[in-house]
C-alpha cells in the first residue's frame, strides 16, 4: 500500500487522536450504560459496518451492489451451523471467510456486467441464495430456520466493535492508497483505467470480497443475538436496501459521511418505532425522500456547503 | 522496436483488422491515417492488448506482445492515450497524472516524472488542484498526454488528438508530440487530420477498410496522387 503521493494524502494528524478517543469512549460505553443501550449501539455498529462495507467498493466505483443481504445471511447460517462447533470468535471469522468465498466467486462470474444489468444480478443473487436455502430446508433437512447458539449482549458489543475497528481502518487505508485511486478511476472511465495498466478485473473482485468479509462476520455476530433464524430474517433484502439508502443520507463520498448516515438513520429508525408505531415507515420514508431531493451531497454535503457560505461572508465582510 | 505481422482483427464475425503489418523504430513518429471506421484505433487497442488479435504476431523490443493483458503491454512501456484522452472528470489534474504512474515500474519514478511532465505541459502545474472535467479540450488532451507520459513510456500511440480541437490548439499539440520524441519517445499517432499528422511524423501508412494500402516517408505520402485526391482534396 505504497501511498501514490504527498502532502494531500497524509491524513490529518487530528484523525488518529479523535479515532482512538472514540473507540476508548466506545470500549467503556457497557460498563456505564444500561444494557439497552448498549443492544442499541451494537445495532449501530452493525448498520455502519454494512454502509461502509457496502460503500467502499460501490461508492467509488459506481458498480451499485444490492447483495449485501446475501452476504450478511451467508454469515448468519454459518453462525447457526457452527455456532455448536467451535467457539464464538472462530465463528465470527469463519462467517466472514464463506462470505469472502462466496464474493470471489460472483465477483469472477458477474464483474462484467456494467450499470443497471450488475445491480439487477446482485439483487437476484441474493433472492436465489434466499430461496435455495429455504428448498435446501424444505427438501433436504425437513424443517425451515434453526436456532442459534446464543451469546450475551456485552461479547456481542465488543465483537462488534472490533470489526467496526478493523472496517474503518481498512476503508481509511484503502481510500488513501493507490487501490483507492484505481477503484475511483474504475467508476469514471474503465476505458481509460485500462490505459493505465490497473489489472480491472482483479482489483473489483478483490475488494467486492473484501467487504463481504465484513459483511458476512458481522452476520455471524448479529445471529447470536437473534437465536431463531430463517431465510426470510437471514437473507431480508432489507439488509440491501439500507446500506444504500444510509450512504446517500450520510454523503456517499466521506467515510464520515457514511458513518453518520448509518449512525443517525439507525438511531432515527428505533426511535421511530418506540414513540409512533404506526407512522414509522411514513415519517422515515418522508425524511429519506426530503434528503435525496435537497441534499444531494448527504448530511455531510450540507455541512460542506455550509462552511464554504460561512467562509465567502466573512470574505465578503473584509 | 514495434512490429506487427499480418494482423488480423475481428469483432465478432466482422474483420476490421485484415493481415496487417506496420513497424515503428527507435525515436521516430508514426502516422497512421485513415477514414472513419478504417480500423485505426482498433490497431491501438490490439496492440495494447485491449482486444486480441486473431491471426499474426506483435513483437515489442524483442518479445511477443499478442495477447498479453493490457496492464502487462503497459508495464513493458507502451502506453495510449484513448480517443478524445479520456481524463478522469472527477479527480484532479494531478490525482489524474499520479494515476498515469500506476505501474509498478512507473511509481517508483513518480516525483520525476511529475517534474517532467509539468515541464513539458506547464499548464497541468497551474491546474493541478482543478477537476479534470473543468478543463478546456486542449487542456484535456494535454493531461490525457501527460498521464500517458507517468508511465513513462517507450513508445506513446495517440489517439486522434486533434479531435474537436481548434486548430490553433491543434497545432501547438504537435509541437508538444514533436517535443516528446526528442526526449527519446516513439510515438504512433492516429488520425483523420490527415496533412497535420504526416507533417509532423518521419513516416506514415494508409489504412482503409483495414489494410494498409499505402506507406512511406510522409513527404512521399503528401505528395502521393491518391493520398491527395482521396484525404486532401487536392
Amino acid at each position: 500500500m505504497n501511498s501514490l503521493s504527498t502532502g494531500k494524502y497524509l491524513p490529518n494528524p487530528r484523525i488518529p487522536v479523535l479515532f482512538s478517543a472514540a473507540v476508548l469512549a466506545a470500549a467503556l460505553l457497557p460498563l456505564i450504560m444500561d444494557p439497552f443501550t448498549t443492544i442499541s449501539a451494537t445495532n449501530v455498529f452493525i448498520y455502519i459496518v454494512i454502509t461502509l462495507s457496502w460503500a467502499l467498493f460501490s461508492g467509488p466505483t459506481q458498480y451499485i451492489s444490492i447483495a449485501t443481504a446475501a452476504f450478511f445471511g451467508i454469515g448468519i447460517y454459518t453462525s447457526a451451523l457452527a455456532g455448536e462447533l467451535m467457539p464464538f470468535p472462530l465463528v465470527v471469522c469463519l462467517g466472514g471467510v464463506v462470505s469472502f468465498v462466496l464474493a470471489l466467486l460472483v465477483g469472477l462470474s458477474t464483474l462484467r456486467l456494467k450499470g443497471m444489468y450488475f445491480t439487477i444480478f446482485t439483487f437476484g443473487l441474493s433472492e436465489l441464495i434466499r430461496h435455495f436455502v429455504l428448498w435446501w430446508e424444505v427438501v433436504m433437512t425437513g424443517t425451515v430456520g434453526r436456532w442459534v447458539v446464543s451469546v450475551d449482549p456485552i461479547p456481542v458489543y465488543y465483537t462488534m466493535l472490533v470489526i467496526l475497528v478493523v472496517t474503518i481502518s481498512f476503508c481509511f487505508f484503502i481510500g488513501r492508497s493507490r487501490y483507492g485511486l484505481a477503484l475511483r478511476s474504475i467508476g469514471q472511465s474503465e476505458e481509460a483505467a485500462d490505459h493505465m495498466g490497473i489489472n480491472i478485473t482483479a482489483v473489483k473482485i478483490n475488494v467486492f470480497a473484501i467487504t463481504a468479509f465484513f459483511a458476512g462476520a458481522t452476520g455471524s455476530t448479529m445471529a447470536t443475538r437473534w437465536t431463531y433464524i430463517d431465510p426470510s430474517i437471514a437473507f431480508n433484502p432489507l439488509f440491501s436496501f439500507m446500506p444504500v439508502l444510509m450512504a446517500i443520507f450520510g454523503g456517499i463520498g466521506s467515510i464520515t459521511g457514511q458513518i453518520i448516515g448509518a449512525a443517525v438513520l439507525t438511531l432515527l429508525a428505533d426511535l421511530l418505532l418506540t414513540e409512533f408505531p404506526y407512522y414509522y415507515m411514513l415519517i422515515y420514508g418522508i425524511i429519506l425522500v426530503v434528503v435525496i431531493l435537497f441534499l444531494p451531497g448527504g448530511i455531510v454535503g450540507l455541512w460542506d456547503s455550509m462552511k464554504k457560505r460561512r467562509r465567502t461572508e466573512t470574505n465578503e465582510n473584509t | 522496436m514495434l512490429k506487427l505481422t499480418n494482423i488480423s482483427t475481428s469483432y465478432g464475425k466482422v474483420r476490421v483488422l485484415r493481415e496487417v503489418s506496420l513497424e515503428v523504430a527507435e525515436n521516430e513518429i508514426v502516422a497512421l491515417v485513415g477514414a472513419n471506421g478504417a480500423g485505426k484505433s482498433t490497431m491501438l487497442n490490439t496492440i495494447s492488448g485491449i482486444v486480441n488479435p486473431t491471426s499474426g504476431s506483435i513483437e515489442f523490443l524483442g518479445k511477443r506482445i499478442d495477447g498479453m493483458p493490457p496492464y502487462d503491454v503497459l508495464e513493458l512501456g507502451i502506453s495510449q492515450v484513448p480517443e478524445g484522452g479520456k481524463p478522469f472528470p472527477d479527480m484532479t489534474v494531478r490525482e489524474n497524472l499520479e494515476m498515469g504512474a500506476y505501474s509498478k515500474k512507473a511509481r517508483k519514478f513518480m516525483g520525476e516524472s511529475l517534474e517532467r511532465v509539468f515541464k513539458t505541459f506547464p499548464i497541468l502545474k497551474e491546474r493541478g488542484k482543478q477537476l479534470a472535467r473543468t478543463l478546456s479540450g486542449g487542456q484535456r488532451q494535454m493531461l490525457a498526454m501527460g498521464r500517458c507520459l507517468m508511465s513513462r513510456p517507450r513508445l506513446a500511440m495517440f489517439d486522434e488528438p486533434s479531435y474537436g480541437l481548434a486548430p490553433v490548439v491543434v497545432g501547438e499539440l504537435f509541437t508538444f508530440v514533436q517535443e516528446l520524441r526528442n526526449q527519446g519517445i516513439a510515438i504512433l499517432l492516429v488520425e483523420q487530420n490527415i496533412r497535420h499528422a504526416l507533417e509532423t511524423a518521419d513516416r506514415g501508412y494508409v489504412l482503409e477498410n483495414g489494410q494498409i494500402v499505402l506507406e512511406g516517408s510522409s513527404r512521399d505520402l503528401l505528395s502521393n496522387d491518391h493520398v491527395r485526391k482521396a484525404y486532401l482534396g487536392i
